[in-house]
């Protein structure tokens, strides 16, 4: 059965595990426990949903598109993570993070950032539970993402550049590795995707199986079934791990949408960096290639490992869309819906219009992980309107 | 896993070394930081050093501080790889043992197969991969104990007692004894965790314990050799070769002053018995 427990060792299928310098495996082995204990704690979870609902704005409502849907011949439905506090999907992993790291006696919470929605997420949740918090950046997703950068110094956290090789989320990761091996005493690494050494690809998609579930029971509810096709971007691919974990188990499609410049599941091969084995784009000797994207929150080269697991074994299918793509599937939502898009979200957006055909007529539910305020200074350059 | 394996050459050497008393020394070089490097490993072995660690460039190095990543970058953009190391070693004649350093994923992308037999090709004796650690390693060690790699693996301040027990027992070569809670790189003061996990890991094993990370100066050298075996120093050399002056052979020279100096220091502290 997909999309369960990988037990101790943290495989999916031959995917995961946990490659990390020994200092790290007694900090990794004592959250997998921590972890395992919070989350068969009913005060544990009544507290984390108090947060979702009080502070968060969970549930988030499940949105049709109607316009959207009549101009391309299917029926597209959205999950609103766009509407939670901070904007995105990635509040719901951290505060359940940062309640844990709290639970474990940690004071200080550091996290890696790509667009810097998991870095304000976590910069957010550290404000709220009165922790310290390091973001590490790569510097060039500092100058794109300016206004997020802002952001989390607003919220009280230090924002630390990455200033090695491509100087975006890969290097933002081994910035925040080295940082915890040094910290990990008293520090928690907050991590922001469905990767990484075990507990964190389990632990992350459970924290964002809340995703899947909400969406199930409003499609249910709203169309009397469950969707043909569901549909989310994919970078370390948390999002789409949420809302695939709620459809699993039914006959729906499960697509993942890949950035052209850093599709690690369509043209990577299995590699380990990170701490965990998942697909990688790498050359013939092993250096981890660099991912370029339009969109920070994409621009890696790796994957979450239960992606790697579930593109072998066919349960989920993952697709590419160019930067070029994007550009133009970023402007479709908000005239045909009223909503800015995330440039992450623009990904899922691209395939589907590209895809309309083999779509026509069904019942296509997709994940608005982020909404695209953040992005637009970024396409203020790049659009003439 | 392999039961009874001989003692490879850097376990032979070392533990030469320590029944004399004296305490080993091993530095670690970037392989292929520029294009006469063997130079630097020649200074190195000048220098007194017991064995050597080859750092092989990896894109993405976890453990290692900013000197070491810096000859990494180096490194990779004048196209250095792990076959490019191993055919420079080939034909050089080391009178010391050798180790590779570098991350798990070369080994992986090549097979385990392969990279045993490069290494052994190459006549490089053991293997160093700090981001696998031990329960991981299964098909490693067995590979690398089957070829006779020495496989070298490691003791954190955070390990508990059991782990470290079993890496006594799994560890070819010595037991790398991570001194400090951070990554690679000179720190102005030792700190109090290398003599304590030093200690701690000979409790559990007989192999050679040498305190790596965090060496900066001969005194620190010395103060955790109190207790360990003996130490390794990288970024420290590494520094010289990256920042040194002029030619190649001036940062040679400046290497091989560096090691004769961290070689002196131990000797005088821990003479032959």
């Amino acid at each position: 059965m997909a999309m369960t427990d990988p037990g101790p060792a943290g495989r999916f299928g031959e995917f995961g595990g946990r490659f990390v310098p020994e200092t790290l495996v007694p900090a990794c082995i004592e959250l997998e426990h921590a972890f395992a204990d919070a989350w068969a704690d009913q005060g544990f979870r009544d507290e984390l949903n108090r947060l979702q609902r009080d502070y968060t704005g969970r549930p988030n409502p499940l949105t049709d598109c109607p316009r959207f849907s009549e101009e391309f011949g299917f029926t597209m439905v959205m999950k609103r993570e766009d509407l939670n506090h901070t904007g995105s999907h990635k509040i719901n992993n951290v505060l359940g993070q940062a309640l844990l790291a709290k639970r474990m006696g940690k004071t200080r919470l550091v996290a890696e950032t790509g667009a810097g929605q998991h870095g304000v997420a976590t910069a957010t949740a550290a404000a709220l539970l009165g922790m310290s918090c390091m973001v590490y950046m790569g510097e060039v997703d500092m100058k794109r993402q300016e206004l997020n950068v802002f952001r989390m110094k607003l919220l009280g956290a230090e924002v630390v550049p990455a200033l090695s090789g491509s100087r975006t989320l890969k290097d933002a990761v081994n910035e925040a590795m080295r940082d915890w091996v040094a910290t990990v005493e008293d520090s928690h690494y907050c991590l922001g995707s469905v990767m990484g050494p075990h507990p964190y690809p389990f632990m992350v998609r459970e924290l964002h199986r809340v995703i899947g579930t909400e969406a199930r029971e409003q499609c249910l509810e709203r169309h009397g079934r469950h969707p043909d096709v569901v549909t989310a971007c994919v970078g370390g691919g948390s999002n789409a791990a949420g809302i695939f974990s709620g459809f699993v188990d039914t006959d729906a499609e499960l697509v993942g949408i890949e950035p052209a410049g850093g599709a690690a599941v369509g043209d990577g091969v299995p590699g380990v960096v990170h701490g965990m084995l998942s697909y990688l784009k790498q050359d013939e000797f092993g250096q981890v290639l660099e991912a370029e994207s339009i969109s920070a929150g994409l621009d890696y080269p790796g994957v979450g490992p239960e992606h790697s697991h579930l593109a072998a074994i066919g349960r989920a299918r993952y697709e590419q869309v160019t930067d070029a793509e994007v550009i133009e599937a970023f402007q479709v939502l908000p005239r045909t819906e009223g909503i800015i898009p995330a440039l992450e979200c623009a990904h899922a957006l691209a395939w589907m219009i590209r895809a309309k055909d083999e779509l026509a007529g069904k019942l296509v539910l997709m994940n608005l992980s982020g909404r695209g305020d953040k992005d637009v200074t970024q396409m203020m350059g790049i659009l003439e309107l | 896993m392999s039961g009874a394996v001989a003692p490879g050459r850097i376990e032979t050497a070392l533990r030469a070394k320590r029944d004399t008393g004296q305490k080993c020394l091993v530095p670690y070089i970037t392989g292929g930081l520029g294009d006469d490097w063997l130079q630097s490993l020649a200074a190195v072995i000048d220098g007194g050093a017991d064995a050597c660690e080859i750092g092989i460039p990896f894109s993405d190095p976890v453990m290692d501080g900013p000197v070491i990543q810096q000859a990494n970058d180096i490194a990779l953009e004048a196209g250095v790889t792990p076959h490019s190391i191993a055919a420079d070693l080939r034909d050089f004649e080391s009178p010391i043992p050798l180790a590779t350093m570098t991350y798990y994923n070369i080994a992986y992308r090549m097979g385990h197969e392969r990279f045993a037999n490069m290494l052994n090709e190459a006549g490089i004796s053991g293997s160093i991969l700090p981001d696998i650690q031990m329960d991981e390693s299964h098909d490693w060690i067995s590979t690398a104990n089957d070829n006779g790699i020495e496989n070298v693996l490691f003791a954190a301040p955070t390990s508990p007692d059991e782990r470290l027990a079993r890496t006594g027992e799994l560890a070819r070569g010595f037991v790398y004894a991570v001194g400090l809670l951070g990554i690679t790189g000179e720190r102005s003061e030792l700190a109090a965790s290398a003599v304590e996990i030093a200690r701690r890991a000979k409790e559990h094993t007989d192999l050679p314990v040498l305190v790596g990370v965090g060496i900066g100066s001969p005194e620190q050298a010395v103060e955790a050799c109190a207790v360990a075996d003996g130490v390794i120093i990288g970024s420290t050399v590494v520094r010289r070769l990256v920042e040194g002056p002029g030619s190649t052979a001036e940062r040679a020279e400046s290497v091989r002053e560096l090691i004769a100096e961290y070689r002196t220091a131990l000797d005088n502290a821990f003479p032959p018995d």
